[in-house]
Parts: structure tokens; C-alpha cells; sequence
């Protein structure tokens, strides 16, 4: 009796353990069907011509990353996504495009956006990652820091304080963070390698899915 | 029904509890309200204290689990009172991060987490209850 009751309790135990993993699997593949289906119909939704983007035009794979300026993990992955641009030279296009997730993520794209019209979008970018533990601290963020940190690199800052909040930038932003939702966008940073959503989010996960991506393509 | 069965019954709805709210967050990726996260904070402790209570059977372990699951279920019922409300939203004490009244999940029409979570913390209570009153004769 005793026996068969420490059995029950363990079958319960390994029955939800087992039912979790299934149920992961089991809505990770479904997602990752659900949005494939969407980015094989329109890949409009997904690049966005507008969108900044590093690499080869027309490259035979395409890397989209949603991000946000004011997340740390975006931070610390961008090494590594200029990591995979030197990998995969000439193989690869980098789309990025914006989920804003935190307070002051759209002052900081503002930022980005009138950055590019100056033709200043990666030194900005680096600059605001290289700053955002002052800047975008999650306890005491100060984001007037920026235009000190900015201040630094070659950019006109009244112009760019004029062409920030342009509506332009705003349609910008609107259509991203939109886009995102549909496709399912709930962290940051999130890739999409050829329209096919990163699982597990990682270097060597997305490295594996961009060579997956360049064999199916018969690179 | 023996004890034991009955204790095994409670344990089964903390670990289903337990399971199914982290499968709603780290899985479906919904993110936890503050009030949420209060009853986690009550639900998780009894997976483990039922469970150790069923070898051997010690039913002193309701002494040290009723608290819990009466914590627990007032602040369910409160935040179900909240969800459907009840009570008016700006009495919500949760203005930062996610808002405790936003609908993330719905099945069939009326089953919600919230829901859920008084449901499991209604059944630990009665049972536990229940247990005492025999425990006790």
C-alpha cells in the first residue's frame, strides 16, 4: 500500500513535469507554424523597406531582429549580432526594427530614427547601448543623460531634436510595435530568421537557424 | 476516504496550481500581475509541504498550511473581485508593470487565471478545513 502511494505521488510529479514540456513543445511548434504562415504570405510584414539593416541586399537569408534601445539583453546581444554580420558576409541581411517595452524606449528611438536621416543610426545606437545602464537604469532613469552621451558624435543636434517627434518616425513606431504583436513579439531581443521565429533564444541557436536557413537555400 | 487520499487530493491541486501558472508564464510568456504574484507566493510553499506531510501521513502539516492557503485566498477573492468588477479598477493596487484587471486568457467564456487561482485556493482551504475538524475529533 504504502509503495503503490509513493508511486502515485511520483507518477503525478513526472505526469506534470512530462505535461509541461509537452505543452511547450507542443505551442512552440504552433507559434512558430502560425507565424512562418504569415511571413510566407506577405514578407512585407516582416522588412520592412523603411527599416534600418546591415548586409547584402538580397542575400539568401534575411536575420530580422525586433529590439528595444532600453533593453539590457539587446545590449548585451549586439556584439554578438555584428558577430554573425562578420560570419556570414555577404550572406546575410539584417533587418532591425523596434518593440518598445520600456519607459523611455521611444524617446530613444526617436533619437535612433533622427539619427539615420543624419546618417548617424549605428554610432547612435552604439552609443545609447554604451550608456544605457545610466541612462535607461530601471530604478532611476534619466534619459536627458542621452543628449550629453550624443553630444559626442557627429550629429546636429537642434535638427535632430527638430526631426525626432516627425510623423514620420511616429508611423515608425506605430507599425512596428503593431507588426510585432501580430507576429508574436513578446520579448526582446526576438529574431526571425527567413520568417522562421528563434525558439530559444541564444547566439548559438540563432547561428545554427541562419545555417539552417543557408542550406535550405543551397549556400 | 481515508486521510491520506484526501491530503494526496490537495497536494494534486497545488502541484496543478503550481504547474499551470508556470506554464502560463515562462510558456504562453503571460506576464504575472502583482496579485498574482502574492498567491504564488502562497501556492508554491504547499506542493512541498503536502507532499512531504503524505510519507509518513502527518497531519500536523494543516496547522502550517492553513495560513497559507487563507492568505492566499483572500487575496484571490479579492482579485477576483477586481477582474469582474466588483470593486472599482482604481482601487487596484497595481499601477506599475502589468494590470491586474487585464483579461490574458479567457476559456469557454469565464475561465480565467484569477478564476483558476480561487478555484484551487477554495478547494486547499474547504479541504484542509474539512481535515482539521476530523484531525481534531
Amino acid at each position: 500500500m504504502k509503495f503503490n502511494r509513493a508511486f502515485l505521488v511520483v507518477g503525478v510529479i513526472a505526469l506534470a513535469v512530462a505535461g509541461f514540456f509537452f505543452g511547450k513543445r507542443f505551442l512552440e511548434n504552433r507559434e512558430v507554424a502560425r507565424v512562418s504562415e504569415i511571413t510566407k504570405t506577405s514578407s512585407d510584414i516582416l522588412i520592412r523597406r523603411t527599416a534600418a539593416r546591415l548586409g547584402r541586399e538580397g542575400a539568401p537569408v534575411t536575420v530580422v531582429e525586433f529590439f528595444d534601445p532600453e533593453c539590457e539583453s539587446c545590449r548585451a546581444f549586439h556584439p554578438m549580432t555584428k558577430m554573425l554580420l562578420e560570419e556570414f558576409q555577404g550572406k546575410v541581411l539584417f533587418v532591425f526594427r523596434y518593440a518598445p517595452f520600456h519607459p523611455n524606449s521611444r524617446f530613444a528611438i526617436q533619437i535612433l530614427e533622427a539619427a539615420r536621416k543624419q546618417n548617424r543610426y549605428w554610432e547612435t545606437l552604439d552609443t545609447l547601448y554604451q550608456y544605457q545602464p545610466q541612462w535607461g537604469d530601471h530604478h532611476n532613469p534619466r534619459p536627458e543623460l542621452v543628449w550629453n552621451y550624443i553630444s559626442k558624435l557627429d550629429l546636429d543636434i537642434e535638427k535632430l531634436k527638430a526631426e525626432m517627434s516627425s510623423p514620420e518616425i511616429e508611423e515608425i513606431i506605430k507599425q512596428d510595435t503593431q507588426e510585432g504583436q501580430t507576429l508574436g513579439v513578446r520579448m526582446t531581443p526576438s529574431f526571425f530568421v527567413n520568417g522562421v521565429p528563434l525558439k530559444t533564444f541564444g547566439y548559438e541557436p540563432l547561428r545554427q537557424l541562419i545555417i539552417q536557413a543557408l542550406t535550405k537555400q543551397g549556400e | 476516504m481515508d486521510n491520506w487520499l484526501k491530503l494526496f487530493g490537495l497536494w494534486f491541486v497545488s502541484v496543478a496550481a503550481t504547474t499551470g501558472s508556470l506554464f502560463f508564464s515562462e510558456v504562453m510568456m503571460l506576464p504575472p500581475c502583482l496579485l498574482c504574484w502574492y498567491q504564488r507566493i502562497a501556492m508554491y510553499p504547499l506542493v512541498l509541504l503536502f507532499g512531504l506531510a503524505l510519507f509518513p501521513l502527518d497531519l500536523k502539516v494543516i496547522r502550517y498550511a492553513l495560513p497559507l492557503a487563507l492568505i492566499g485566498w483572500g487575496i484571490a477573492v479579492y482579485h477576483n473581485l477586481l477582474y469582474y468588477k466588483l470593486i472599482p479598477e482604481h482601487m487596484a493596487p497595481c499601477t506599475q508593470g502589468i494590470s491586474c484587471t487585464t483579461v490574458l486568457l479567457e476559456w469557454l467564456g469565464f475561465i480565467t487565471i484569477p478564476l483558476l487561482s480561487l478555484v484551487a485556493f477554495t478547494i486547499i482551504l474547504s479541504g484542509l478545513i474539512h481535515l482539521r475538524k476530523s484531525y481534531e475529533v
